[in-house]
């Protein structure tokens, strides 16, 4: 726990003495001890998605926090059921709406794991940019829209211009700004056109830069950082305990992350730092994402450095369609395009979980296979999901402005949560 | 052409400068710009009382006055100062912040304001999909906002369901109106932005303001202390009017001559 700042301890100083003994001659000085139960949302500017949260409060100080979730419940594990495989992963993509490849990704190497498919080394490497890509973009949406939380609202003009910066790239290799569809089971759907790696590198010179920009804007402002140093800290072990990962375990000095702990998709290729925090407080958890943005950077950069010839999807015709021009002249390739598109692939029966690290952390897809070409069952681990119990062991016994600042930094996408 | 700014007291001589030279010198302007020409070697002369008749009063107050009708001043006004919620559901949410950023900039359009308070708000986005635990609650926050009230459906998922199509989601236009569907999954910000320009042309044919007019839902208010089940019994009767209803308000009793004459 840290000490607290100068302006907490000003605060607390306040005696309020004349106030109480005037309520304790109207109610019998009951008031101190009522509790009010107070209704957040869902609809409520500053819930980030319909989250509703009945919260006690003991005049300012919040005692309980009760989320009820399910306001976009949208049932896209039970629809993943009755598609076929393919189909499945746009359905997917719309889970977690701001970590879109990633929900792909994980859908994608369970069904690989399953049905035994290599990845090419160039898809892999293709998947890790757009990945990583994903992954600034999505914190600069949080970052754009919690300092709205804050008060901070010229932050969230500077983030979306470089989120539009990203979008520009995913719809140059995809065709679509959000939900691309980009990844497929043993791949990815094209490989990326002429001029992608040019406006890429352009954008990662830019990146770092903006990066500092916002480090200086925020990190100076005393504002923020008093709302954010030492509110509603939580330890690693009760995170752990909790089931909570992703940045806000490693903003309490885990440095736990899928990608170092068990690499997939080449992520062993690259070097990179994990960025942890020390006591774990809404400080911790902001500055960690922060200089998390920096890492992707770094990654991007040597993976497009390193990027290999080759394939960029599964030759496996039985997985994969064939390539356009083959079907003019191969009977063998028509019948494989015909069998992908009416029926789509078939995975031989088993059940595999596949788990990579999303922005919020620990994102897992659980396909089971039945032997047809629809997948038996479909589970995701939503980190959002999980992390969301950490909030009344976070939030409790603090101010309930300090509950929106660590809704903030919790980041939940309720997409994810309600499913 | 170059509108001379000069300071109101010449350095040079001490001499004050009327300001209404100045007010004259950039009409001088506005009037070379049009091809006009100017009148005289001393164009403000004519401004002095009495100066001015027949074809060139008639001109003078052509060139300044703009005539309309107070229901097309106040729907020009209402349609550039929207006001729209803040109320964000799901993947559109994200793109429907994005046409506020810099790129699409809809404060261009004066659409930037965005109220945390439905009661604030004139026009609902709904920016998702609607569950149908959620549908009430969408609901809840259309009646809450106070009339001339508009709203727009973005994305498939809240005008048709979208990819999803299951059991879980709810169309908006089953349960409140909608004046403009944006399609879309999401919708760029350029497509939503279309939306807003279609909803504010709409505004601007001055349309009925009421949604129940607009969309032939009169009679389906709620009487007070009236229960939605008693209502067909008690229709048509005396008693109906006593607690303040419409007379006449028998259900989709037609809207006036002007119904969904507005419709974009």
């Amino acid at each position: 726990m840290s000490a607290k700042s100068a302006y907490r301890q000003m605060e607390e100083s306040i005696t309020l003495a004349p106030v109480e003994e005037q309520l304790a001659d109207w109610g019998g000085g009951r008031e101190r001890e009522e509790l009010l139960t107070l209704n957040m949302g869902p609809h409520h500017p500053a819930t980030h998605g319909v989250l509703r949260l009945l919260v006690t409060l003991q005049g300012e100080v919040v005692r309980d926090i009760k989320p009820v979730i399910g306001y976009v419940h949208t049932g896209i594990e039970k629809t993943a059921e009755d598609k076929s495989y393919w189909k499945v992963i746009p359905v997917i993509e719309r889970m977690d709406y701001l970590s879109y490849y990633f929900n792909a990704m994980a859908f994608c190497s369970a069904v690989e794991a399953i049905a035994e498919v290599e990845v090419p080394k160039r898809a892999q490497y293709l998947r890790v940019i757009h990945l990583e890509l994903n992954r600034i973009m999505s914190h600069l949406v949080w970052l754009g829209t919690s300092a709205l939380d804050l008060g901070a609202i010229s932050m969230f003009w500077y983030c979306f211009r470089e989120r539009e910066q990203i979008l520009d790239l995913f719809e140059m290799s995809s065709g679509q700004r959000m939900h691309t569809r980009y990844f497929q089971v043993g791949g990815v759907i094209e490989d990326i056109p002429r001029g992608f790696a040019e406006k890429l590198e352009a954008f990662l010179r830019v990146m770092p830069n903006r990066a500092d920009q916002y480090n200086a804007l925020l990190h100076s402002n005393e504002i923020v950082l008093q709302r954010l140093r030492g509110t509603c800290p939580l330890d690693a072990q009760t995170l752990l305990d909790l089931g909570v990962s992703g940045p806000l375990l490693r903003a309490a000095g885990n440095p736990w992350d899928l990608r170092k702990a068990s690499p997939y998709c080449s992520y062993g290729d690259f070097d990179f730092k994990i960025p942890v925090g020390t006591v774990g407080d809404n400080y911790d958890r902001f500055a960690v994402r922060l200089a998390e943005i920096y890492e992707s950077v770094k990654i991007i950069t040597s993976a497009l450095e390193g990027l290999p010839e080759g394939p960029h999807i599964t030759t496996d015709r039985k997985v994969a369609l064939p390539p356009r021009h083959e079907l003019a002249t191969s009977m063998e390739a028509l019948i494989h395009h015909f069998k992908l598109v009416t029926e789509g692939m078939r995975v031989p029966p088993g059940e595999y979980y596949a788990a990579i690290e999303s922005p919020r952390g620990e994102l897992g897809c659980f396909v089971r296979s039945d032997g047809s070409s629809k997948p038996a069952r479909v589970h995701m681990r939503d980190p959002s999901f999980v992390n969301l119990q950490a909030l009344a062991a976070m939030a409790e016994g603090s101010y309930i402005a300090d509950l929106i600042a660590t809704l903030a930094m919790l980041d939940p996408i309720l997409g994810g949560i309600d499913r | 052409m170059e509108v001379m700014r000069e300071p109101f007291a010449n350095v040079e001589s001490g001499r004050r400068v009327n300001p209404e030279t100045l007010a004259i010198r950039s009409v001088t302007a506005r009037r070379l710009l049009r091809g006009g020409e100017l009148e005289g070697s001393n164009p403000g002369a004519h401004l002095e009382e009495g100066h001015l008749e027949g074809e060139r009063l008639e001109r003078y107050v052509h060139e300044r006055v703009l005539t309309t009708t107070l229901d097309k001043a106040v729907a020009w006004a209402r349609s550039n100062s929207f006001f729209p919620a803040t109320f964000g559901l799901a993947c559109c949410a994200i793109e429907m912040m994005s046409i506020v950023a810099a790129r699409v900039d809809v404060a261009r359009f004066g659409f930037e304001a965005f109220r945390a308070s439905p009661r604030q708000a004139d026009l609902l986005v709904l920016s998702g999909r609607v569950s149908i635990k959620m549908a009430p609650i969408v609901r809840r926050i259309y009646d809450q906002m106070l009339e001339p009230k508009w709203t727009i459906s973005m994305g498939a998922c809240c005008s048709s369901m979208g990819v999803f199509n299951n059991y879980a989601l709810v169309p908006a236009d089953k349960f409140m109106p909608i004046d403009v569907h944006v399609p879309g999954c999401p919708p760029r910000p350029e497509a939503l932005m279309h939306g807003v320009l279609k909803l504010r042309k709409m505004v601007q044919q001055d349309p009925d303001l009421s949604w129940r007019e607009r969309y032939g839902a009169l009679g389906t208010e709620e009487a007070p202390g009236s229960a939605h089940d008693e209502r067909g019994a008690r229709n048509g009767s005396d008693e109906s009017s006593a607690h303040g209803r419409p007379v006449g308000s028998g259900a989709l009793s037609g809207s006036s001559g002007r119904g969904g004459s507005g419709r974009a």
